[in-house]
């Protein structure tokens, strides 16, 4: 856990997948421009997002004292931490893999892992600037249903998750992808 | 545009009530940000892989009327492997219905969509733990093919 991955550990995977794709496009060209065109609509929406996520989770970190997030997301925050966690969820921007450096730091400052899971839930399908797109593109009745639905969904899996993550150890902030924050 | 307007004021404000704190606070966050880059080159260059390789009339084929079931199960597993922002993914299955796809099969493809990230996999196994990560999104799968009958049963058009 504190040993330093080496470089290989942390960038093999993404030069092998730069380096396959780079072969796919050298034997189908057509293919490969798709892929670049692809590829830099996702570069792009990263660009959108990512920055000021990365910035806003470290000024959360110097900012909240640990003791503020364990009152309001705690392990016994109740149904007010539900209401937060839930609030902060679809608020958020941004596709779900941004979410989960956020829910890593809200781990480490104490956070409990249902709020967690119900914020990563609800940052994956309850973000409310996505249900108005989904109600200009899909109509009023299909996406207030699919929201409603994925509403009790995203609870019900929160609630099975914490009932599972209790019989697994170690505890979830020590596998952790980011630095450990540095007020704690 | 506005998260970002949003994360200007909160970082001024910041930087004028504390700059020690404030230059912490951006080594924090880029610390973070490197430290997620390598894996999240992995993911968008393995869904732009996904989606090229997938012909939009096999997508369509896949999520028919008629297709039932296997409809659904196709919807769910495209869904679950490919990785498209929502303001695609909604013109896209506007245009798909308008195609002939059927209802309960796209409340099936957005639900993986969003719930369901295969591709991202490796990205949350090293934060929930494997098999934490792996519960995640089998749960999600479940639920979203529940989504699509519920959606079938309601007899939604």
């Amino acid at each position: 856990m504190n040993k330093k991955p080496s470089f290989l550990q942390i960038w093999g995977a993404p030069l092998a997948t730069v380096g396959g794709t780079l072969l796919l496009a050298l034997w189908s060209p057509e293919t490969g421009r798709h892929i670049w065109a692809l590829e830099r609509e996702n570069l792009l929406s990263l660009l959108q997002f990512i920055p000021p996520i990365f910035v806003l989770i470290g000024l959360f970190d110097a900012w909240v004292p640990r003791e503020q997030v364990v009152a309001h997301l705690g392990e016994h925050s109740g149904l007010r931490g539900t209401a937060l966690a839930l609030a902060l969820g679809s608020l958020a921007a941004g596709p779900l893999y941004a979410a989960f450096p956020v829910a890593t730091l809200m781990l480490q400052k104490g956070a409990g892992r249902f709020p967690v899971f119900v914020f990563v839930g609800a940052w994956s399908t309850l973000k409310l600037p996505m249900v108005l797109f989904e109600v200009q593109s899909l109509g009023m009745s299909f996406a207030l249903t699919r929201y409603a639905l994925s509403l009790g969904g995203v609870l019900a899996i929160a609630l099975i998750l914490e009932r599972l993550s209790r019989r697994i150890s170690p505890p979830l902030s020590e596998n952790s992808l980011l630095p450990p924050p540095s007020s704690r | 545009m506005a998260l970002y307007v949003v994360t200007a004021l909160l970082l001024v404000t910041s930087w004028m009530l504390d700059r020690e704190k404030t230059r912490r606070a951006l080594r924090q966050g880029w610390k973070s940000f490197m430290g997620i880059l390598p894996p999240m080159v992995t993911v968008t260059l393995l869904a732009a892989g996904a989606v090229a390789l997938m012909p939009p009339e096999v997508l369509a084929s896949l999520l028919g009327e008629k297709s039932g079931i296997l409809g659904a199960l196709g919807a769910s597993l495209v869904g679950s492997i490919t990785l498209i922002p929502g303001f695609v993914a909604f013109p896209l299955a506007k245009t798909l219905l308008d195609g002939g796809a059927g209802v309960p099969q796209i409340a099936v493809f957005l639900s993986t969509l969003m719930m369901v990230g295969v591709v991202t996999f490796p990205l949350e196994s090293k934060i929930f733990g494997s098999s934490l990560a792996f519960a995640r999104n089998a749960l999600a799968y479940v639920f979203s093919l529940l989504v699509g009958a519920v959606f079938g049963m309601l007899g939604m058009r």
